[in-house]
């Protein structure tokens, strides 16, 4: 499945999920998040899983499409 | 680390434009600031297109051609058949920064003035007593460290964190959000060292625009924005590959970055106890332009002074009246470049070309922003009074 199809994808159970070394580190996604659910340091990024809601807005944001829906719910930080 | 362990009147977490000049600004009132910076170094990476008015950089810094790339002289915006339309404007009326050495610069000046500047500090927390802002928890190095403080400055960019563990909703509406991809590419052709160029339509960059921004012979930062509607389909990394295969494909990248403009209007609330947000932590962007250096360092010169005469005073409450002066002295123009920003970005194509067309035919000495605006909303009278109140025409 590609990044668009993810964005398709119900929210549901799935979770959130950044592909940290594609990542950037440029902020939109924690800009937008509603949840002060993401945790952007130096060059480190990872979701905080209790406070996300995937409300997929940090999807839409990204300008690199390098966020997306994790099928497993599994969270791959550095 | 020895900058960590002691207390400070205040301190301003931030390197950017806002925070090197908050910081400025309150160590002139001759109060104990630090400066807190994730980083790893001040001014980079550079997530900016680099362009400012001279009138913006003169009132913080004087011009250096250390840190000025292009002069500029003259717009240019294009329209989505291609048509373009330009309007000169005095010499030197603007600048392409590099902003790697003007952010640096800006942080030397705050040395100077007293300061104390630390980089790759990560500031993960506030220390509150109730509703309180008594300083700042951060990680440097692997070790956590909380240093108390009278005054935070919030200068965390877009972001912007640090306001919300006071309570204070700086999140922004996805739509607002302008999402960027740029590359600093070279072998560019037919590209005026002078000239800012802006590309409008929906192929370009729909409801933003696609910049063109010299820094050099034949080099210029290329980039676009899109809002989080536009994203949901379409990312700006995508639009922008599109563009450089259309318009330039034998360029060299130099540079590629990503990076967001909260192009939304100024927070309801900047300021909290103890605490003040500046720059794009407190949206203080040009909502039209997605402008936020002078405005940032304009912001950042207000909280800052005012943080230190709160100190110097022994009264915080004076902090209450941050939002009140930065709206008399910028946000109540962004208010009305709000407006021109729903007029502007939502037009159709058809409706830029024709702008384009009719602003061709004006003779170039008389063309200017503001003729422009009024050409472009001569439908919407009441916008076109806003537009005076701006640009006086
Ligand atoms: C692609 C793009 C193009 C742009 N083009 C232009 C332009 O041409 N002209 C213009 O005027 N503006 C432009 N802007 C906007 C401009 O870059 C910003 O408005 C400006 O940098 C804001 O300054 P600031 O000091 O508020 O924030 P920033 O410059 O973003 O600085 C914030 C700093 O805070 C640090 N920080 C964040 N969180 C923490 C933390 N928890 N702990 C410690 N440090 C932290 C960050 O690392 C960063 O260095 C552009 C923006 C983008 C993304
Ligand atoms: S899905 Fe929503 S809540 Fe979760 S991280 Fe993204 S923006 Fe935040
Ligand atoms: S928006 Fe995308 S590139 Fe930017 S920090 Fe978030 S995940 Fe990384």
């Amino acid at each position: 499945m590609n990044a668009k199809e993810y964005r398709m994808a119900k929210t549901g159970k799935l979770m959130i999920e950044i592909l940290p070394d594609k990542c950037d580190f440029c902020g939109c996604c924690v800009g937008v998040c509603p949840e002060d659910a993401i945790e952007l340091k130096e060059a480190e990024i990872f979701i905080i899983d209790e406070n996300c809601t995937n409300c997929s807005k940090c999807i839409w944001a990204c300008p690199i499409e390098v966020i997306r829906f994790n099928k497993e719910g599994v969270l791959k930080t550095r | 680390m020895n900058l960590l362990d002691k207390s400070y009147d205040v301190i301003v977490v931030g390197a950017g434009p806002a925070g090197t000049v908050a910081a400025r600004f309150a160590a002139e009132q001759g109060v104990d600031v630090l400066v807190l910076e994730k980083d790893r170094d001040v001014g980079y990476p550079v997530r900016c297109a680099e362009a400012i008015s001279k009138r913006n950089v003169v009132k913080f810094i004087e011009p250096n051609d250390k840190w000025i790339a292009a002069k500029i002289n003259r717009f240019e915006f294009v329209a989505p058949n291609g048509n373009s339309v330009s309007m000169d404007l005095e010499d030197e009326s603007g600048y392409v920064l590099e902003r790697r050495i003007f952010d640096y610069e800006l942080g030397l000046l705050a040395s100077q003035a007293g300061a104390k500047i630390l980089t790759r500090v990560y500031v993960n927390g506030l220390i509150l007593e109730g509703n309180k802002v008594c300083g700042v928890k951060a990680e440097y190095r692997g070790k956590q460290y909380e240093i108390k403080s009278k005054v935070v400055i919030a200068a965390d960019g877009v972001e912007s964190r640090v306001g919300r563990w006071a309570g204070i909703k700086t999140h922004i509406d996805f739509r607002e959000m302008e999402s960027c991809f740029q590359v600093t590419a070279g072998n560019l052709e037919n590209i005026d060292p002078k000239t800012l160029y802006f590309y409008l339509g929906s192929n370009y960059a729909p409801n933003g625009y696609f910049w063109v921004f010299p820094k050099g012979k034949n080099i210029a930062n290329v980039g676009l924005g899109v809002s989080g509607d536009t994203g949901k389909k379409r990312s700006a990394l995508s639009f922008l590959n599109d563009n450089l295969q259309k318009l330039y494909p034998a360029a060299s990248i130099l540079t590629q970055i990503a990076g967001g403009v909260p192009c939304a209007l100024t927070l309801e609330r900047i300021s909290g106890d103890g605490i003040l947000l500046a720059g794009d932590a407190a949206r203080q962007v040009n909502p039209l332009t997605g402008g936020g250096i002078g405005s940032g360092m304009e912001g950042g010169s207000i909280a800052g002074r005012i943080a230190g005469e709160a100190v110097r005073k022994g009264d915080l409450s004076l902090l209450e009246n941050y939002r009140d002066e930065w709206m008399k002295i910028r946000g109540k123009n962004h208010l009305i470049f709000d407006k021109l920003k729903d007029g502007v970005f939502n037009m159709r194509d058809e409706q830029f070309n024709a702008i384009c067309e009719k602003m061709q035919k004006i003779p170039k000495n008389k063309r200017t922003l503001g003729k422009l605006f009024m050409t472009a909303l001569a439908k919407q009278p009441k916008l076109l009074v806003e537009v005076a109140k701006v640009y006086m025409v």
